[in-house]
């Protein structure tokens, strides 16, 4: 059709597209590579180079100097959901032992009226994070942490393995039919809560998450209190204190009265 | 002059009766995930039942419409015999034989993978050998379509290829090359797995080799739309095409465009640079550019063929246009989704919008407006007009073809638009179950229960079109003359040869396919950590 030949840079045709083509590449390059990256501050560029080599997604080994360090004690305990599920007997009787030490107030049963925690039936991997968090100052009180201090990594798993082993027993506000509130069926996605249920069983249960049934609705409260306030604050990447925070304090009663009534 | 009539008759029957089987699949999928079912079904069923529907109406149902327009076009605007029937032929048992091949897994449940393969996830070798065989016997069609043009040239060297025949070709150069992505994809990562060879997959490579087929297909699927538009709707109104080098200009920018832009499916995902899904993005935006020209050539066409039939006033002579006519009604109804579904489409190329729907029904909803809308509606348009001359019998149930068209319309405004919002809400997609007691999700329980009604809309509509070409082929006979495609306003009598031929395209989209995929790929390939191992489906457990 035409007498010029279409690969040639005289022909306006050849020269107009590939000219447009190429030049929107590049600026598409330049903004995308260039550009774009350096004006995020919160990547901490150094350079052209570096920029160009971020955007365009080369791996790079993220720094280890600049983690932000606690002001505070966090807890060192790795949470494996087959943790302490499988308990000895001769771990369970050493437990039962140190557990003399223990009974003025979690009761010579594990359970008690004192408003401390019951621990008869609570999971093994739960009672040894605790204890282990006391002893690292990851979570303070002034009657646990001495005790805690003393006792070695045996001794704590000992422990645990022993009131996992003892019987969960009821208390004495025992009502099955309490109807559950709304925060432990559902949750509050609109508040980023999920349901209570969904770690604390009910619906599933997650590791290091404490069997509610039959404590102390005063111990309930105090600890969501305390994880809301920031006063406590073992709990692994801020799970409790999150939800917490956003709970209201009518809501705070309701789960620990909730919880206290079931078995 | 369609000589190969029985060729061309055999990719629509096969292609329409794909369509009605995943249709009914589609509008049972809609109804058991929408709180109009109790929940008392295995969900494999619905994971088997996507996956066939999407793998039927994403690859058989399109390829075989486009392979067989494809074929019409050939004859009809070159006024010749197909070069290579026997090939073509090869090429539809080809795609026939890969259909069933592929459905077998996936009906007894052991490649439930959804028509996008996901891998990790791995099904049946022989679904994805049904795959690779649909692609095959479509590159045929490829192929074919380029060596007649490449003959008829060489016989009329003063002659400008009919722009039917070079939209076509530029449809099937864009297929070509958009089908590598998925065909590396299987061919060098997916089947060694699936086959035992390996038993892990770099599942990030696999995604951008996939989005390197997942967004230009789309615009292999609306190909034989536009060149309806073009080429047949104008002179089914009674009118002339406003511009036939707009309309050329619209196919070279799909051919060199449509397809270094795939990453902005992959906006969420942390394989790809941030940088290259910005250059994707810049481009996806350039596409709507041929859009934006097809809507202007259309809507001025339309202007051409009401003015003389006697419309006036700015805008009087819209209502003076055939609206009796199905090609019309399905032309307007096209637009009118292509426009609300081309809106939807901005958002998602949008990197920072696309983060509040990606991966939602909104993107579902999106999809199905346009190629079940705008696209498919086209297609029924196709097979309206070219039916007659197939068959050598009249169609003469406008009234029932004008329902058809507008119940398929409704359907997918009341399927996709409910779709659309869910998506905002949040709601995800592919799940087979979402507990509507939920009070988060006790809100998009009325919105999905509206869209289950649309999908049965469309169900209706889609029984009426082939109640109407079943009947079409009982009809009495009737001579319908040659098959002929619009005439411009000014017919061109030399045109550049840039306009006239694919060499600079061609090399244009390769070489935008290497500088937006290159890196990406290369790096992807040279990384040995990025392996994950591979998910079986349907494997005991």
């Amino acid at each position: 059709m035409s007498d010029q030949p279409l690969f040639s840079p005289r022909n306006p045709w050849f020269s107009a597209s590939v000219g447009v083509t190429a030049a929107i590449a590049v600026l598409a390059a330049i903004a995308g590579l260039i550009w774009l990256p350096l004006a995020q501050p919160d990547l901490k560029l150094s350079g052209i180079w570096d920029a160009i080599c971020s955007a365009a997604g080369v791996p790079r080994v993220s720094s280890q100097g600049n983690a932000i360090q606690s002001d505070f004690k966090t807890s060192n305990v790795v949470m494996t959901s087959e943790m302490l599920t499988k308990p000895n007997q001769v771990s369970i009787g050493r437990g039962a032992t140190l557990a003399q030490r223990c009974a003025i107030c979690h009761g010579p049963q594990g359970v008690s009226d004192a408003n401390s925690p019951n621990l008869a039936g609570q999971y093994a991997a739960v009672t040894y994070k605790e204890l282990n968090d006391f002893k690292t100052g990851a979570r303070v009180n002034v009657v646990m942490s001495p005790f805690a201090a003393t006792m070695s990594n045996q001794d704590m798993l000992d422990v645990a393995a022993y009131y996992s082993y003892l019987p969960r027993v009821p208390s004495g506000n025992l009502d099955p039919k309490l109807a559950a509130p709304q925060i432990v069926t559902t949750g509050a996605p609109m508040r980023n809560i999920a349901p209570c249920g969904s770690c604390h069983g009910d619906i599933d249960n997650k590791a290091g998450s404490p069997w509610l049934g039959g404590q102390s609705a005063v111990y309930i409260k105090a600890q969501l209190q305390a994880f809301a306030a920031g006063t406590r604050r073992n709990d692994i990447s801020q799970q409790m204190r999150n939800i917490a925070r956003q709970m209201t304090a009518e809501e705070i009663d309701q789960v620990a009265r909730y919880y206290e009534a079931q078995p | 002059m369609l000589i190969n009539k029985r060729l061309i008759s055999a990719h629509f029957w096969l292609a329409f009766i794909v369509f009605g089987v995943a249709l009914v699949l589609g509008a049972w999928q809609m109804f058991v995930r929408s709180p109009l079912n109790a929940w008392h079904f295995n969900p494999e069923f619905y994971y088997r039942s996507v996956t066939a529907h999407g793998s039927a109406m994403g690859y058989v149902f399109p390829t075989l419409v486009a392979m067989g327009f494809g074929y019409a076009i050939t004859e009809s605007a070159l006024e010749k015999p197909l070069v290579g029937r026997r090939w073509a032929w090869a090429g539809f048992f080809l795609v026939a034989v890969g259909a069933v091949v592929a459905m077998i897994p996936v009906s007894v449940g052991l490649a439930s993978v959804l028509y996008t393969f996901y891998p990790p996830m791995i099904g049946n070798p022989f679904y994805y050998i049904g795959v690779v065989m649909v692609v095959v016997g479509s590159w045929i069609w490829v192929a074919l379509m380029s060596i007649n043009m490449a003959i008829w040239k060489r016989e009329n060297p003063d002659k400008p290829v009919p722009l039917a025949m070079f939209a076509n070709v530029a449809g099937s150069y864009l297929w070509g090359w958009t089908a590598v992505g998925a065909a590396l994809e299987i061919i060098f990562q997916i089947l060694p797995v699936a086959l035992g060879l390996k038993s892990t997959i770099d599942a990030g490579l696999a995604r951008v080799f996939f989005s390197w087929t997942l967004h230009a297909i789309v615009y292999f699927w609306l190909m034989p739309t536009y060149i309806a538009y073009y080429t047949i709707f104008p002179r089914a109104i009674g009118g002339r095409l406003y511009s036939d080098a707009m309309a050329r200009i619209s196919f070279i920018l799909f051919v060199v465009v449509a397809m270094p832009i795939g990453v902005h499916h992959l906006f969420a995902d942390p394989q790809v640079g941030a940088g290259f899904k910005f250059m994707h993005s810049v481009f996806t935006g350039l596409v709507a550019l041929p859009t934006l020209l097809t809507v202007f050539t259309i809507c001025a066409s339309a202007e051409i063929a009401s003015r003389l039939r006697g419309g006036r006033g700015a805008f009087g002579w819209v209502r003076a246009l055939p609206w009796q006519n199905p090609i019309m009604l399905a032309t307007a109804l096209s637009l009118v989704m292509l426009g609300f579904g081309g809106a939807g489409g901005l958002i998602n190329m949008s990197y920072q919008l696309d983060a509040s729907v990606h991966n939602t029904q909104w993107i579902t909803g999106h999809f199905h407006l346009i190629f079940g809308g705008a696209i498919v509606i086209m297609y029924f348009a196709i097979a309206y007009d070219l039916w007659p001359h197939l068959t050598g019998r009249a169609l003469e149930s406008f009234g029932l073809m004008r329902a058809q068209l507008w119940l398929w319309f409704i359907g997918m405004i009341v399927t996709t638009f409910p779709w659309h919002y869910v998506g905002i809400l949040g709601m995800p997609r592919r799940m087979a179950f979402y507990d509507y007691a939920n009070p988060a999700i006790s809100p998009q329980a009325f919105s999905v229960a509206m869209s289950a009604v649309g999908g049965f809309i469309l169900l209706i509509s889609g029984v009426l079109f082939l109640i109407v070409l079943v009947r079409g082929q009982w009809a009495a006979s009737s001579e319908a003359g040659a098959y002929r495609f619009s005439v411009p306003l000014h017919m061109p009598a030399r045109i550049p040869a840039a306009m006239n031929s694919f060499g600079l395209w061609l090399a244009l989209m390769i070489g935008l396919t290497v500088v937006n995929y290159g890196y990406p790929i290369a790096q992807l390939m040279v990384l040995k950590e990025t392996n994950v191992p591979a998910v079986y489906v349907g494997a005991s457990r």
